[in-house]
């Protein structure tokens, strides 16, 4: 008897012609996130599953909750794979197994069956019967029910046997280089990450870009925000942080325009930057941590004011959501502890006390035209001294 | 050019201590507790850095006792009194601008059914020996005054207090929290009436995790850590051999030529306050902490406070960092918090500055060029900085 796991996909058998691409990109990512436990592994793709058989001292536990956290995978389930095929041994590892992962066993049951080696002693309704059969015999405690067990057992009869039963839930949504890639702006806050998170969740690879304030925001901040792009990275893979100096183009608007205008015209120029550098880096998308109405330049009238100075799509992933929800989500993904930290990001130092909530597209337009002097020369600066760090988990 | 102004926090260790220890670790190894010759090099080692320690105390060298650090001997000072002299009451006295390593077990205590008297100081940072005689109770048990506080270089008169304290009540405990100032004051507890009194060894180019408490001959005290009995049974558990040897020749190298030491260290402090002040008549804004009225020698000879209008000490502290000079903004141990300084609330000073306000300190690495680039850079900082300011 050896270790397996079984993990199922959802989305991925709807698709078509092109169905192989991504099963060959889940097993890539299955097999990337494998490589440094511990444990040698062989990732196999069969019917609609893959199938993932695991050898020397390896962790049940560390080997199901990295699967789980893979984008694609819709469940794991641990199995027990029986290589003499007697219905003796047979019967006498499916008992193991659920001895093995049941604290008691008095719950109801049924006995799911398949068979692909047709000269086997029992057929599939026979193997229910008999395995249920001897299940009930050995643990007096179990009642069969086959129309809403709590409980079911498969077995299956290949060249092997294999048992299972118990169902982990998976992360779902996509493979990992399914779906092109997209620039995240992130911000030491609780929405970016999240935001990363369940864009990449749809297959989509990740860069992103910070912008650092020096020396109104500290090192601690900016390292808050290498931490923050590590824990998407577990998700998301390998993440490529633009870290942008925006101190000089941030103090030009502060001295340049109307105070209660600064944060939306910060907020455009950011755009305008994290543009340039998601098609230098070949990202077909902004990713904001954006919510209608949740801070001004978080307004119908902000967003769209923000949004017109963009070409590509600007991703929103949680343009509908509540606070709370967002932080329930950050939380479950583990950025939250981090995010909270109290560190000032960019977007909070000489904040107005009352910043505009409805602005004028066109007023903003004109506000900026008191940039014109220098801002060519700043945003030039500023992409001559992006500094690039490379997020691998 | 970097200048590395935050020696209150953490000083670099001095080569030959760095030698020591990495001997220690790769020749010396032995458990101090072993019987075989590996463990009598060891235990030799441990007795000859205490011995050190007691020369420049001139005490004994069974009166120290080795622990991890001035948080832990601070802790031990009082949780140790307190288990060891139940019934000597339960009343404390302390001042209003202690250390957390000092204030946090008194909180505790405090919990635990003992009362806590807090001494206010003046602007200078000084307890008044009236207000300190005035507190004394029949049922005081001890009294905590750190000997030069690590925020402003505020220094106390630690004879007088103790006179005062002493004259009291001889039964009376006196604790000196001396981490900012053993290495660079000549200490002899039994001429200044000290009973108990932490010492740190990162404070004076030791290793991180070392330190002591000197429990004067006769002071009952308890242990807090129990187990092998090592160190008299007064701090169980294997003693941390490389950090104790290498504090030990730390404590003999800074009280080398020691007065001239000294005198130096004044010599840049007068240079940095100095330019400081002249920075301030220059571009306005500039104020020093806690030495009004003070002459250099009455204040601590490496630590400068001094508030900048206009500037959050956090964003300057940035700055400078961003062009090489390291300083703290208040207190490098509470600046993980949030909170404001006790200790400037303490002395008064102004709201606007409480926010505003950096710690340079000084040691005798530090060389004259180091502060003269910190001028430099501060000269620099300061208008960029005061341009944009919150609207």
């Amino acid at each position: 008897m050896y270790q397996a796991f079984l993990v199922k996909y959802a989305e991925i058998g709807i698709k078509g012609k092109n169905r192989y691409k991504f099963e060959n990109a889940l097993c890539d990512q299955i097999r990337r996130r494998l490589d440094p436990l511990e444990g040698d592994f062989v990732v196999d793709k069969e019917q609609g599953r893959i199938f993932l058989e695991a050898r020397g001292d390896f962790d049940t536990d560390e080997i199901t909750e990295t699967i789980c956290r893979i984008f694609g995978v819709s469940a794991v389930c641990p199995v027990d794979v029986v290589e003499d095929k007697s219905w003796e041994s047979v019967t006498q590892a499916a008992g193991d197994f659920l001895e093995k992962h049941y604290d008691a066993l008095d719950f109801t049951f049924k006995v799911e069956a398949k068979r692909s080696d047709k000269q086997y002693l029992y057929t599939s309704p026979e193997i229910c019967v008999e395995m249920g059969a001897y299940l009930l015999d050995r643990f007096p405690q179990l009642r069969v029910d086959v129309h809403k067990p709590q409980v079911r057992v498969w077995v299956e009869i290949r060249e092997k046997a294999f048992i299972y039963s118990v169902v982990i839930p998976g992360i779902g949504g996509m493979p990992l280089g399914t779906n092109g890639k997209a620039m995240l702006l992130l911000s030491g806050g609780i929405d970016s990450p999240v935001a990363g998170y369940m864009i990449a969740k749809r297959g989509v690879y990740l860069d992103a870009v910070y912008f650092h304030a020096p020396p109104y925001t500290s090192e601690r901040a900016r390292q808050k925000v290498i931490d923050l792009a590590g824990q998407v990275s577990r998700y998301s893979g390998p993440i490529r942080l633009h870290i942008v100096n925006f101190t000089d183009i941030q103090m030009y608007i502060y001295e340049q325009c109307p105070h209660e205008e600064l944060t939306i015209i910060m907020r455009r120029y950011m755009m305008r930057i994290a543009q340039k550098l998601a098609e230098e880096n070949d990202c077909l998308g902004l990713i904001t941590g954006e919510s209608i109405g949740q801070v001004a330049s978080q307004t119908m009238h902000s967003l769209a004011v923000t949004n017109e100075v963009c070409t590509i799509p600007v991703y929103r992933p949680l343009i509908g959501f509540d606070k709370q929800d967002i932080m329930n989500l950050a939380e479950k993904i583990g950025t939250y502890e981090t995010s909270i930290l109290p560190y000032e990001d960019c977007c909070t130092i000489f904040v107005a006390k009352h910043p505009v909530t409805k602005p004028n597209a066109k007023v903003i337009r004109h506000s900026e035209t008191k940039l014109e002097e220098k801002i060519g020369q700043l945003l030039q600066q500023a992409f001559e001294t992006v500094e690039v760090v490379e997020i691998d988990e | 050019m970097e200048a590395y102004l935050d020696n209150a926090a953490t000083t670099r260790v001095f080569p030959e201590v760095c030698d020591i220890m990495v001997k220690m670790m790769e020749e010396e190894y032995g458990n101090p507790s072993s019987r075989h010759t590996k463990g009598i090099e060891a235990e030799r080692q441990v007795r000859q850095a205490a011995e050190k320690i007691a020369a420049s105390l001139k005490c004994q060298a069974g009166e120290i006792i080795f622990t991890s650090g001035g948080t832990e001997a601070n802790n031990l000072a009082f949780l140790g009194t307190v288990l060891a002299n139940r019934r000597a009451g339960k009343h404390i006295i302390t001042t209003q601008i202690e250390h957390p390593s000092v204030y946090e077990p008194l909180v505790f205590l405090e919990k635990q059914g003992y009362e806590v008297t807090y001494l206010p100081v003046d602007s200078r940072g000084r307890v008044s020996l009236e207000a300190l005689s005035q507190a004394l109770r029949e049922d005081t048990l001890l009294v905590s005054v750190m000997y030069v506080n690590n925020e402003i270089g505020a220094v106390q008169d630690i004879a007088r207090l103790g006179k005062a304290i002493h004259g009291y009540s001889p039964q009376i405990l006196f604790h000196v929290d001396a981490i900012q100032a053993y290495g660079k004051y000549r200490i002899i507890p039994r001429r200044l009436g000290i009973d108990l009194m932490s010492a740190s060894g990162h404070k004076l180019h030791g290793p991180k995790g070392t330190g002591f408490l000197y429990v004067g001959e006769g002071v009952k005290i308890s242990p807090i850590l129990f187990g092998g009995g090592q160190q008299r049974g007064m701090r169980s558990g294997t003693e941390n051999v490389p950090g104790i040897a290498g504090l030990g020749e730390a404590v003999r190298l800074i009280y080398q030529g020691h007065s001239e030491k000294q005198k130096g260290l004044y010599q840049l402090k007068e240079r940095l306050v100095q330019g400081l002040q002249e920075i301030g008549q220059e571009i306005g804004g500039v104020r020093i902490h806690g030495m009004e009225g003070l002459s250099l020698e009455e204040t601590a000879p490496h630590i400068v406070s001094a508030g900048f209008q206009g500037i959050k000490s956090e964003v300057l502290l940035n700055e400078l960092a961003r062009r090489g000079v390291y300083v703290s903004s208040g207190s490098a141990c509470s600046s993980n918090h949030p909170a404001l300084s006790g200790t400037l609330q303490a002395v008064g000073v102004s709201e606007e500055l409480l926010d505003s306000t950096l710690r340079f300190s000084i040691s005798v690495d530090t060389v004259p060029e180091e502060i003269e680039y910190a001028l430099k850079m501060v000269r620099e900082a300061l208008p960029t900085l005061r341009r944009f300011v919150k609207k």
